[in-house]
C-alpha cells in the first residue's frame, strides 16, 4: 500500500506526541502517573506578635530562601486589616505587612507548605569573599590562638570547623574559649573563628522540623563554604549530615523579623506534617496554563466523563474490529458504559435490561399502530422517560436508592436501541436480538470495567494529551486487515 | 474447549476476512456515490434495463398511498405478480401472488387473500415497514419469476437464486442459494438457507453448506446437492459481468434467478456481498481477487472477461473435494 509509510508515521507521531507530552508534564509539573500517590507536606506557620503603638506600622519577615531539598508548594500570608505582599531583594524574599493605624497587640500569620524532595536542587551563585576578620582585642588574639592550634590538625575548612567545635566543647573549658564564649554565642564564635582562619563561613538560622511542634524558634547554625557548596554545622554538636528535617530560614539579612511602629515583637513557628495526594500538590503549578484544571469545578466534573469517551470508543473499536462482536448501534455501548459509571454496574445492568425489555413489549404494540418513524421514536422517548420515572419512584419507595441514578441513562439512545432491537426482532428473529443485544451489553460492560479503573480515569483527565495516543491507536486498528477473532470460529469449516 | 481455526491456516487457504474485505476491496473498488444504485432495487432495475441486462419485467411502481386507491384496475388483468419494497432487505416485504381469479389472490404458500389485504401490504411497503431503518419507500410491482423445473424439486419454497461475486467485471465465485424451512423460505445463508458452491468454469456444484456445516442433501426436500448443474451458465456469467459496466462497482455481488422461459434475470445487486460464499465453495476469495488485481490489462469486452474467468477459476473435482463429500 503506497500510503502505508506516511500513515504509520502519522500514527507514530500521534503516539509519541501524546506519551511524550504526558511524560514531560509528569516530569515538569510533577503530575503523578497514578492517583493516590501521596507525599508528606510540611505545613509551617510563622506567627508574629507585637504591640502596635498607634502609628503606621510595618512588619517584615524574612522568608526561607529557595534551597536544596525542599520545594515550596504553597504560601499564604493574609492577616485581616493588613496589606500584604512578598518582596524580593537581591535573592532574599521578605513578607511585608503594612497598616496605616494599629494599636494594641497584633498577630500576623504566614503559612508555608513545603515538600521534602531530595532531588530538588537550587543553583545559587558562589558566595562573596569572606569579610576580613576584625574582632576587638583581646578577642582577636584569643581567636588567633585557637585557630593556630586547630589549623595543623585540619585538612580543609570542613575539618577545621570540626576541630574548632571539638575545642569549644572541651570540658573543662579551655581558658581562651571561655573568654570568647563570654562575649559571643556559639554560632557567632564558630563563624568568627572560621573567618579568622580565612575560611568562608556565616551564621544561619534554621528551623528544626518535627511533627506537631508548636511555638518553636529558629536555631543558630553555621555554614562553611567548601568544595563549591555550603556545609551546615551545628555549633554545639558538629557537622549536620541529616538534612531532611532542617529548613534553612535565614542566611544573609541580620534579623528574621523587623517591625516598624511596634514593640515587643516576636516570631514563633508551629508545624505539622501531613500526607497529601501528589495530584493536589501538582495542581497549583498547572492551574494557570492551558489546562482542564482551569475550568470551573462543575465543567471539570463534566470533562472527567467526556474524557473517558475516547477510551470507551477505543474499546468498541477493538471489540468490533479485532474480536468481531456485533453491537446494536455503533457507539451505543460507550454511552451505556458511561451511564454505568454513574449507576454502578449491577443496578445499571438490571435497569438497562428492564427498560429495554419493557420497551420492546411496548414497541411491539406500537408496530401494530403503523406510526411513522419519527413519531414512533418520539413515542418511545416519552415512554422511556415514563418508565424511568416510575422505576425511580418505586425503587425510592422500596428504599433502593440505586434506582434514582437510572436517570443517568441517555434516554434518546435507549429509545433508539429499543427501536433498532425491535426491527432486528421482526426482520431477523429473536436470536439475532440476543446476539446483538448481548454483544452490546458485553462491550458496554467491558468498556465500563476499563473506564472505571482509577488509573484510566486519572490519566484520561490529568493527561488529556494521552488521547493523541488513543487517536493513533484507533487509526491503526482502523487499517487492520487481519481476521477477526470470531471469524476463526465462523470459518471453522475450512479446517482440514 | 472452543474449536477454532488458526489465522495462518485461514490465510494459507486464502480466506477473505471481514476487515480485509472492507478495507482492501469494498473501500478501494466501490465508490460511495454508486451505492444508491444498488441499495434501491427500482434504480438497479431501471439502469439494468437501460443497459440491456435482463430483469423481471416491471409492471408498475406505487409511490404514494393515493395511488393504491386505483390499483384495482391494474391488478384486474394480472394473474400472477410480485410486490416488493424498493429498499427492502433480506427478502422482507415480498408478496408473491401465484394465482389471481376474480379478486382472490393465492400466495406462494397457498394462502388466499383479498384485494384489501394486497392494498394493506402496499400501504405498509410505502410507509417503510419493511425497509432499512423504516424509511418511506416505494412498492415495485413486477412479473413473477417461474422457477426453472430443474430447481423446482430442490428448493423448499421460494425461488433459488445464484449469487456471483464480480470483481472488476470478472465473475470470481458463485453460489446457489436454496431456501429451507429453517430460513423461512428466504435465501439468506445466515438465516439457515443452504449455499451450494458453483464451479465458475462449469456451473456445477462443488460443495454445499448449511449453518457453516457441509451437507450433501437439502435438509427439507432431500434433493441431492452433489450433482447439481446450473443451466444457461455462460449466459448467467455474462449477465453478472455486465453489471460492472452498469454500476461501476468493482466489488459486487449479483443475485440472479433463472426464469423458466426467459433464462437468467438480474434480481438485485449488493455492494457489500457476504463472505459465506467461501464456505459454500470450500475455497478462499483472496487468491482469485489477487489474480484479477495483478492482471496487466482488463478486458473491456464482457465475453472476453467471462472466457477468462471460466478458464481461470474452474477446477477439476480434486480428490480432496471428493473426500469432502464422502466424508459426510
Amino acid at each position: 500500500m503506497s500510503q502505508k509509510g506516511p500513515f504509520l508515521f502519522l500514527v507514530a507521531l500521534l503516539c509519541i506526541a501524546g506519551v511524550g507530552t504526558a511524560a514531560f508534564r509528569h516530569a515538569e509539573y510533577r503530575i503523578p502517573w497514578l492517583p493516590g500517590e501521596q507525599q508528606n507536606v510540611w505545613e509551617i506557620e510563622a506567627r508574629i506578635e507585637y504591640m502596635a503603638q498607634g502609628v503606621p506600622t510595618q512588619a517584615f519577615l524574612t522568608l526561607p530562601p529557595n534551597q536544596d531539598g525542599f520545594r515550596v508548594v504553597n504560601e499564604t500570608g493574609a492577616s485581616s486589616g493588613f496589606g500584604f505582599e512578598v518582596e524580593t531583594q537581591r535573592r532574599q524574599r521578605r513578607a511585608h505587612w503594612s497598616k496605616r493605624e494599629a494599636n494594641g497587640p497584633q498577630t500576623l500569620f504566614f503559612k508555608l507548605e513545603l515538600v521534602r524532595d531530595a532531588e530538588y536542587r537550587v543553583d545559587g551563585p558562589p558566595p562573596a569573599a569572606p569579610p576580613a576578620s576584625a574582632l576587638d582585642e583581646p578577642y582577636q588574639t584569643a581567636a588567633d590562638q585557637i585557630v593556630q592550634a586547630a589549623l595543623p590538625v585540619s585538612a580543609n575548612a570542613r575539618t577545621l570547623a570540626q576541630q574548632l567545635i571539638n575545642r569549644m566543647l572541651l570540658v573543662p573549658a579551655d581558658q581562651t574559649v571561655s573568654l570568647l564564649r563570654d562575649r559571643f554565642d556559639e554560632a557567632t564564635l564558630l563563624a568568627n573563628l572560621l573567618v579568622t582562619a580565612g575560611a568562608n563561613a556565616r551564621t544561619v538560622q534554621v528551623l528544626e522540623l518535627e511533627d506537631g511542634r508548636r511555638r518553636q524558634s529558629l536555631k543558630d547554625y553555621v555554614q562553611v563554604w567548601d568544595d563549591g557548596r555550603w556545609y551546615l554545622f551545628n555549633p554545639t554538636v558538629g557537622p549536620v549530615t541529616d538534612l531532611d528535617n532542617l529548613l534553612l530560614w535565614q542566611t544573609d539579612t541580620p534579623s528574621v523579623l523587623e517591625v516598624v511602629g511596634g514593640t515587643r515583637s516576636r516570631v514563633s513557628f508551629s508545624m505539622i506534617s501531613q500526607p497529601r495526594s501528589m495530584l493536589a500538590l501538582a495542581e497549583p503549578s498547572t492551574g494557570t496554563g492551558f489546562s482542564l484544571h482551569s475550568l470551573p469545578i462543575a465543567e471539570q466534573g463534566m470533562f472527567k466523563l467526556i474524557m473517558l469517551l475516547p477510551v470507551g470508543a477505543l474499546m468498541v473499536v477493538l471489540m468490533r474490529i479485532i474480536v468481531g462482536i456485533r453491537t446494536a448501534g455503533t457507539f451505543m455501548p460507550v454511552l451505556i458504559a458511561l451511564a454505568f459509571l454513574q449507576t454502578e454496574l449491577l443496578p445499571g445492568i438490571v435497569s438497562f435490561v428492564l427498560v429495554i425489555a419493557i420497551g420492546l413489549v411496548i414497541r411491539s404494540y406500537l408496530s401494530h399502530l403503523n406510526l411513522l418513524l419519527v413519531a414512533r421514536i418520539a413515542t418511545l422517548v416519552i415512554l422511556v422517560i415514563g418508565m424511568i420515572s416510575v422505576f425511580s419512584i418505586v425503587s425510592y419507595r422500596l428504599g433502593l436508592i440505586g434506582g434514582l441514578t437510572i436517570t443517568f441513562f441517555p434516554m434518546i439512545i435507549l429509545a433508539w436501541t429499543i427501536e433498532r432491537m425491535s426491527i432486528i426482532w421482526e426482520e431477523e428473529g429473536p436470536r439475532e436480538v440476543f446476539i446483538q443485544g448481548g454483544g452490546s451489553l458485553l462491550v458496554a460492560v467491558l468498556a465500563f470495567l476499563f473506564m472505571d479503573l482509577t488509573a484510566v480515569r486519572h490519566m484520561a483527565f490529568n493527561f488529556p494529551e494521552l488521547h493523541l495516543a488513543v487517536l493513533g491507536l484507533v487509526m491503526l486498528v482502523g487499517r487492520y486487515t487481519g481476521y477477526r477473532l470470531l471469524e476463526l470460529r465462523r470459518f471453522i469449516g475450512f479446517k482440514q | 474447549m472452543i474449536d477454532w481455526i488458526t489465522p495462518w491456516e485461514l490465510s494459507r487457504r486464502g480466506i477473505l476476512g471481514m476487515n480485509r474485505r472492507n478495507i482492501e476491496f469494498i473501500g478501494r473498488y466501490n465508490r460511495r456515490e454508486q451505492y444508491p444504485l444498488v441499495d434501491d432495487k427500482l434504480k438497479t432495475k431501471l439502469i439494468a434495463q437501460h443497459a440491456g441486462v435482463q430483469v423481471p419485467d416491471l409492471i408498475d411502481v406505487v409511490r404514494t398511498q393515493h395511488e393504491i386507491e386505483t390499483i384495482d384496475d391494474k391488478l384486474a388483468d394480472l394473474s400472477e405478480f410480485v410486490i416488493k419494497p424498493a429498499q427492502g432487505s433480506g427478502g422482507k416485504g415480498i408478496l408473491v401472488i401465484e394465482r389471481h381469479e376474480a379478486g382472490v389472490f393465492t400466495k406462494s404458500s397457498g394462502e388466499q387473500i383479498g384485494i384489501l389485504d394486497v392494498k394493506r401490504h402496499l400501504s405498509n411497503v410505502i410507509s417503510g415497514l419493511h425497509s432499512l431503518g423504516g424509511r418511506a419507500d416505494v412498492a415495485i410491482l413486477e412479473s413473477l419469476v417461474r422457477v426453472s423445473p430443474l430447481f423446482r424439486n430442490v428448493s423448499y419454497e421460494g425461488v433459488p437464486d445464484i449469487r456471483l461475486i464480480v470483481f472488476q467485471g470478472y465473475p470470481v465465485m458463485g453460489m446457489l442459494r436454496l431456501a429451507t424451512l429453517a430460513s423461512d423460505g428466504k435465501a439468506n445463508l445466515h438465516q439457515g438457507a443452504v449455499g451450494v458452491g458453483l464451479d465458475i468454469g462449469t456451473g456445477k456444484s462443488v460443495a454445499a453448506v448449511q449453518h457453516n456445516r457441509i451437507v450433501r442433501n437439502h435438509p427439507d426436500t432431500g434433493a441431492e446437492l452433489t450433482e447439481l448443474s446450473v443451466p444457461n451458465w455462460r449466459q448467467l456469467l455474462e449477465l453478472a459481468a455486465r453489471c460492472f459496466e452498469v454500476t461501476q462497482l468493482g466489488y459486487l455481488g449479483c443475485d440472479i434467478v433463472i426464469d423458466e422461459l426467459r433464462g437468467p434475470l438480474l434480481l438485485e445487486l449488493n455492494a457489500r456481498p457476504g463472505l459465506s460464499i467461501q464456505l459454500a465453495n470450500d475455497a478462499g476469495l483472496v487468491p482469485r481477487l489477487r489474480h484479477i488485481e495483478n492482471l496487466e490489462s482488463f478486458a473491456h469486452n464482457v465475453e472476453d472477461r467471462v472466457d477468462y474467468a471460466m478458464e481461470t477459476f474452474t477446477r477439476e473435482r480434486r480428490t480432496e473435494q471428493t473426500k469432502l463429500w464422502e466424508g459426510q
